[in-house]
């Protein structure tokens, strides 16, 4: 696994503390690392020499702060810049004064342009606008048809069109695109969502015809939908897509996966123009608007704390939540109910992988990010059937669980005696844990210890 | 049209710093040859600046830190002892050890007991899979085999119909279900079908999957256990499809898929873009996964069986950009 940023550059720091400054030669190592971590990222080659070269120059000379490490100063630089690199704020998404608003999705073959059209209708549809979508990849087989499946999914308007055994060509791509204009501002639809067919940067003949579909819709976006695995050749796709059509953003997508997403900068580089959204997962909603400072610590690896706050706002029961704190952090301690609820909750924000992924890998919470993958989902099934087979009594009082109720609890949530005698051990380690934590004690080795707990006895 | 009357949406670019950006990238056109080739000018001798430059230039297209560190260490090594000079020779060093980490792990297909030989497709989404599969049809059939498709991506939709369009196209018949059936299911089906019906191979597209879902990979599992109770010797092949824009990703794409489905070569796409799958050596290399085919179209016939010498020549030889 990548080794963390943070922890190879306090291996370059180790000797710097009590220096002073941040010279020439002490700073050498750490920007080497600082550059490794970037392409590893997949930062286009050039883009990290010069993002270097702007650290070097901000990080030389800078007194070294009491109250940061040099450490924690350089990768404050490293931040501050490439967060300025991105823009600063979100970007914003453009409407037409008089709709149809038009979008052109362009990208390469395989990038996620349909998905993409669907889960941007669906977030139209959401923000009170009556999108319309239309596919005009009239060349890959089932093109079309996935669109509509996807148009359905979402409850979208489609047009559809007919080829009407019109050879596939750039004549049938402008007349459905045209036609489906004129449907739009019939059905009045406030935005058309054009879906064209992937192609290489570098194939003219599609490429032109993008030009011509740009010229005959005047979009008010034209928006680059791109994987967030590509490697170093991003900057070239991009590049030229840009070159022909002045992109107005981009579409980051698959950034479900463990891909750094280094890309977004190289891409944000070569069109000068914003990462607008992210695709985070493959059903409608999985969706996102772009946050620069989000990425930039996913790419240094550190996690994206701010993301996983907003989920948590978004979807926790804040009351409930407050209330489990008290009881877990008080004298008395929570109970099997009150864990059952908590559970159930946290896993209303999605799978626990997903959570633990945004966690930083530093600080207190390094190693969790690896462990994600191991996490087996279905071992929270069971626990939850485990205290629904209990009774409110022995929810509320864990004492009274004797040997022969194990054995009915067991039976009546398909797990074995093993499996319940774990979860009570489990629930009584984080019992203590927790009131520990209102005592002021350490956290990471003891949530360390539960979460390898659960790992463990998924097996 | 309505919307010129409010004249071009166009936004003016932005200067500064961007535009000292874009020109940076704008070098990285330069493809790797021509790299190599400044490199060559810049030194008669073989010195560190020159290894230096070399190091970035596989950086450049995709092989990854380390595996560009190795490759550039083990380089200065041999120019050491073999008293290169020459920056010629020192490209055609270069070229034969990236060749030899292709082929160190070339190694024959498993032998098919009895057919039919079954070949499992699977990836991440959006690489080629489908094409790819249908591509594959195509290539049995014009050795004469017969082939039989299984659509077990029940999960994206339309894969399908996509499938089945490559099936008329071929003229090879496919086994499928609904969307949103069980693919351990149809592939079930589609093994009994071929076996009932003598055919030489089986060739099964799996639904696109982030390698970092660990339940869809267990659904890879269950569907290669499957294939296996069926007919004890297969699956024969696990392709894995990647696409060859991909970056330093795909090592972990190939760790885990490998993991999961047992990966037993790789299918390297879309190799007629610019981009020219420089993580497939970084995976041989580190994983020790072979490559079995290369993409390069969407045409029935545009699939080769890999070629290493093709592939480090296209690598390190051909101008990257055909245009301006």
């Amino acid at each position: 696994m990548f080794e963390n940023l943070s922890e190879k550059l306090q291996r370059a720091f180790k000797n710097l503390r009590g220096q002073g400054t941040v010279t020439e030669e002490n700073i050498q190592e750490a920007l080497r690392e600082i550059r490794v971590a970037l392409l590893e990222a997949d930062v286009n080659l050039n883009v990290a020499k010069e993002l270097i070269e702007h650290i070097r120059e901000k990080a030389l000379g800078q007194e070294v702060m009491t109250s940061l490490s040099p450490t924690e100063q350089v990768i404050k630089i490293v931040r501050d810049e490439l967060v300025a690199l991105l823009g600063k704020d979100t970007a914003r998404f453009q409407f037409a004064s008089r709709p149809p608003t038009v979008i052109l999705m362009a990208g390469l073959q395989g990038s996620g342009k349909t998905t993409t059209s669907g889960k941007l209708a669906a977030w139209l549809q959401k923000g009170g606008h009556r999108p319309m979508l239309v596919s005009v990849d009239v060349y890959r087989p089932a093109a079309r048809e996935q669109l509509k499946v996807v148009a359905n999914s979402i409850k979208a308007k489609l047009y559809e069109g007919d080829t009407k055994g019109e050879p596939a060509g750039t004549p049938l791509v402008e007349r459905l695109a045209k036609e489906a204009r004129r449907e739009a501002v019939i059905t009045g639809c406030d935005t058309l969502i054009v879906d064209t067919a992937g192609r290489l940067h570098v194939d003219s003949d599609l490429m032109d015809e993008m030009t011509r579909l740009k010229a005959l819709l005047n979009p008010q976006e034209i928006l680059f939908v791109a994987d967030a695995m590509t490697g170093q050749d991003a900057v070239r796709s991009a590049e030229e897509f840009h070159k022909q059509l002045a992109l107005t953003g981009t579409v980051l997508t698959k950034m479900d996966g463990d891909a750094r997403g280094g890309a977004a900068l190289s891409i944000r580089h070569v069109t000068g123009q914003p990462v607008k959204f992210i695709g985070t997962g493959e059903k409608p909603d999985a969706f996102e608007p772009f946050h620069p400072d989000r990425i930039v610590s996913r790419i240094l690896g550190m996690g994206d704390i701010m993301s996983l706050i907003e989920k948590a706002e978004s979807t926790l029961d804040k009351k409930k939540s407050e209330e489990f704190a008290r009881k877990a952090l008080s004298g008395d301690g929570f109970s099997l109910e009150d864990f059952r609820d908590q559970l159930r909750q946290i896993r209303k924000m999605g799978s626990l992988q997903s959570i633990m992924k945004m966690l930083p890998s530093v600080g207190p919470f390094s190693g969790m990010q690896q462990m994600a993958d191991q996490v087996d989902e279905k071992q929270f099934n069971r626990v939850e059937a485990i205290i629904n087979s209990m009774t409110p009594y022995e929810r509320n009082h864990h004492e009274v669980i004797s040997g022969s109720r194990r054995r009915r609890i067991a039976n009546g949530s398909g797990t074995t005696v093993q499996e319940v005698n774990q979860l009570l051990r489990q629930y009584a380690q984080m019992r203590k844990m927790f009131k520990g934590i209102g005592k002021g004690n350490v956290l990471q080795r003891r949530a360390m210890g539960m979460m390898s707990g659960m790992r463990g006895s998924g097996r | 049209m309505i919307q010129t009357l409010f004249g071009s949406l166009d936004q003016p670019q932005e200067k500064g710093f961007f535009d000292r950006m874009k020109q940076a990238v704008t070098r990285t056109r330069d493809s790797l040859s021509e790299r190599i080739d400044s490199v060559v000018a810049m030194t008669r001798g073989v010195d560190e600046a020159a290894l230096e430059e070399l190091e970035m230039s596989l950086i450049a297209s995709d092989l990854g830190v380390h595996v560009s560190a190795e490759v550039t260490e083990q380089l200065r090594e041999r120019a050491r002892r073999e008293q290169i000079r020459d920056g010629a020779e020192l490209r055609e060093l270069l070229k034969s050890s990236l060749k030899k980490i292709l082929d160190d792990q070339e190694k024959p297909p498993k032998t098919v007991a009895a057919p039919p030989e079954v070949i499992l497709m699977v990836g991440v989404n959006g690489t080629g899979k489908t094409t790819t599969t249908g591509k594959l049809a195509a290539y049995y059939r014009r050795q004469g085999k017969t082939v039989l498709l299984c659509a077990a991506d029940t999960f994206r939709a339309a894969a399908i119909e996509q499938l089945e369009v490559w099936g008329e196209r071929t003229g090879v018949e496919i086994i499928k279900t609904r969307q949103g059936g069980d693919p351990s299911a149809v592939l079930f089906d589609a093994l009994e079908a071929a076996k009932a019906r003598k055919i030489d191979v089986l060739i099964v597209d799996t639904a696109g999957r982030l390698h970092t879902k660990t339940g869809l990979m267990a659904e890879l599992d269950k569907m290669r256990r499957t294939t296996q109770r069926l007919i004890p010797d297969a699956p024969h092949e696990v392709l894995l499809v990647l696409d060859a824009t991909t970056g330093q990703n795909g090592l972990q794409q190939a760790r885990l898929f490998t993991e999961s489905a047992g990966v037993t070569g790789i299918v390297l796409t879309k190799l007629d873009g610019t981009a020219k799958g420089g993580i497939a050596i970084a995976i041989a290399r580190e994983l020790g996964v072979p490559v079995r085919f290369a993409g390069i179209g969407e045409k029935v016939d545009d699939l080769l069986p890999f070629d290493s010498g093709a592939f480090v020549e296209a690598l390190l030889g051909e101008p990257a950009a055909s245009r301006s």
